[in-house]
């Protein structure tokens, strides 16, 4: 196993947003969380990221480490967990290449970093014509093949991905899980992705989970989430 | 010098004002390290500068020790300094709420001139001039080796500073730190290293600009508050943040009031400066060089 999370609990103040949940990934699966708005997807993956503090009691194992010893920074430099955040959180002011080259700054294998930058452009080519554009300029599509190749960069065990269709065109939507299945087939990352695009999240992974209100209420393969009547009803329009 | 109006006099005064703007960039430009990494004004700015100038003292005019060593030791020695402050005193705080930190920093600056006090008495410390007090003529105004000394060292940590975060992985993650802490963060920077790396860095500037201010001011325990007042005058003229407005700025506030001082009144030479930041803060709250992220301030 990968990543086990055991009685995961975050509040914000008094607003429980995630009330102990279960899930595990193994390494190289895809999986999904899904749940509408408000639900507690982002906060699970800043959890994990380590972005905000956890209620005692939680038990989160990477690779048979402790994942609470580490603070953000080091979960990223050193565990290699990448998170794509909500809003994709680029350095606006900064050309592509430079948040690239930031997202390497605490990485060891330095020998590495040019071959996987190589590979970035690679697999998003609009990144690559636009090297030297502020990010911040960029349209939300590259935006979020930014953030994308930026999690890339900076270590790639895992990469979470919080909801990398929102905004996006179905094409180019398309193209971006596209992306994403060739990063995980083709350079071992382990994908986890929050959505609110329940029919999307289920035809890419390969087993998923349902988040309501902090609980996770239902999991299952993608194709019997797909068949679930309550499912269908509450997340894929009927 | 007669107090005509002719052309000498106004160079003259612009030389005067450069010299002092000088300083107060050098101040300016460590309230905004500080501030563009963790969001607070650190009050104690003014103090790093009179650590750097009274060392330098001591250590050339008391322990004889070359200039180019004691610069050095001073500039280390303040850097230290600025570092344990943040270790000691800003780290720890939780949360790190913005009005807890400044508080925190007025408390490190009382402690830092009481330190002083003890150390260096009250009395001010005369310190040799860099290359002789021999001045220049130009066009005939006249101008210090030393104030050249000053305006060449600022030129030189403009150009080292545009080179750092322009050019270097550190200084353009200082600036991703400053633009998002967040995604910093989750591009796998140490967030908390590039502040202890802001308090290093503006604690050595403000050394550097005390030790090469002290042989025309003679330091003394007392200056750091307005040196740090105007400093921030600078700052918030620039632009909260703007390192490149603050040097404008600064030079900008130091020649205004060599004016007011040369044309209007000389008592009030140091009211001028407050008084046009005043204004500047009436008009235009983000500064003249400002843009929206001086708005960060209204966290208060
Ligand atoms: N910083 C915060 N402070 C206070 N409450 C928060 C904060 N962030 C999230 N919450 C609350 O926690 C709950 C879960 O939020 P979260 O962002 O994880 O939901 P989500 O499933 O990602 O929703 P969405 O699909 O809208 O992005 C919500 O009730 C939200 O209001
Ligand atoms: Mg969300």
């Amino acid at each position: 196993m990968l990543l086990s999370v055991e009685n995961l609990s975050v509040s914000y103040g008094k607003i429980r947003a995630l009330q102990g949940i279960n899930f595990n990934i193994d390494e190289g699966e895809i999986v999904s969380i899904i749940g509408a708005n408000g639900a507690g997807k982002s906060t699970t993956l800043r959890a994990i990221s380590r972005m905000v503090p956890v209620e005692p009691g939680t038990k989160m194992i990477y690779q048979d480490q402790d994942l609470l010893t580490y603070t953000a920074d080091k979960v990223v430099s050193r565990l290699g967990i990448s998170h794509v955040p909500e809003g994709r959180r680029l350095f606006g002011n900064l050309t592509v290449m430079e948040n690239l080259q930031l997202a390497t700054f605490a990485r060891k294998d330095r020998d590495k970093i040019q071959a996987d930058l190589k590979r970035v452009f690679e697999i998003f080519p609009r990144l690559d014509e636009r090297r030297e554009q502020k990010s911040g300029t960029l349209s939300g599509g590259e935006q979020q093949m930014l953030a994308i190749g930026r999690a890339f960069m900076s270590g790639r065990k895992i990469m979470l991905l919080d909801e990398p269709s929102m905004g996006l065109a179905p094409l180019l939507m398309l193209n971006v899980f596209e992306a994403l299945k060739e990063i995980n087939r083709e350079d071992a990352t382990t994908i986890l992705l929050v959505e609110q695009n329940a029919r999307l999240a289920l035809q890419f992974a390969r087993r998923g989970y349902v988040l309501e209100s902090g609980n996770l209420v239902l999991e299952g393969s993608s194709n019997e989430l797909l068949e679930n009547p309550e499912v269908k009803k509450a997340y894929l329009g009927g | 010098m007669s107090s005509g109006g002719s052309f000498t006099d106004l160079l003259q005064f612009i030389f005067m004002g450069l010299q002092r703007g000088s300083i107060y960039a050098m101040v300016a430009m460590g309230f905004n390290m500080i501030y563009n990494s963790t969001g607070i004004i650190n009050l104690a700015q003014g103090e790093f500068v009179v650590l750097g100038g009274l060392m330098m003292v001591s250590l050339t005019m008391s322990a004889n020790i070359s200039l180019p060593l004691a610069f050095v030791i001073t500039v280390f020695f303040v850097t230290i300094v600025g570092i344990l402050m943040e270790r000691f005193t800003i780290n720890p705080v939780k949360p790190p709420t913005v009005m807890r930190l400044i508080i925190i920093t007025v408390a490190v600056s009382i402690l830092l001139k009481g330190s002083a006090m003890c150390f260096w008495g009250k009395e001010s410390h005369y310190m040799k001039h860099f290359s002789g007090t021999e001045p220049f003529e130009i066009m005939g105004a006249t101008i210090l080796p030393q104030t050249l000394w000053i305006f060449g060292i600022l030129i030189i940590i403009v150009a080292a500073f545009i080179y750092f975060f322009n050019f270097t992985m550190t200084g353009k993650s200082m600036r991703a730190c400053s633009i998002n802490r967040d995604a910093a963060r989750l591009a796998g920077i140490n967030d908390r290293k590039m502040v202890m790396l802001s308090f290093a860095l503006s604690a050595g500037i403000g050394a550097i600009a005390g030790i090469i201010v002290t042989p025309i001011i003679q330091m003394d325990y007392s200056r750091g508050a307005l040196l740090g007042i105007k400093g921030f005058g600078a700052a918030v003229v620039g632009g909260l943040g703007n390192s490149i407005g603050a040097v404008v700025a600064g030079l900008l506030v130091g020649i205004l009031e060599a004016l007011g001082g040369g044309y209007i009144s000389s008592h009030y030479m140091d009211a001028f400066a407050l008084l046009i930041l005043l204004i500047v803060l009436f008009i235009r709250p983000s500064g003249i060089f400002g843009s929206r992220e001086a708005s960060r301030l209204k966290e208060f």
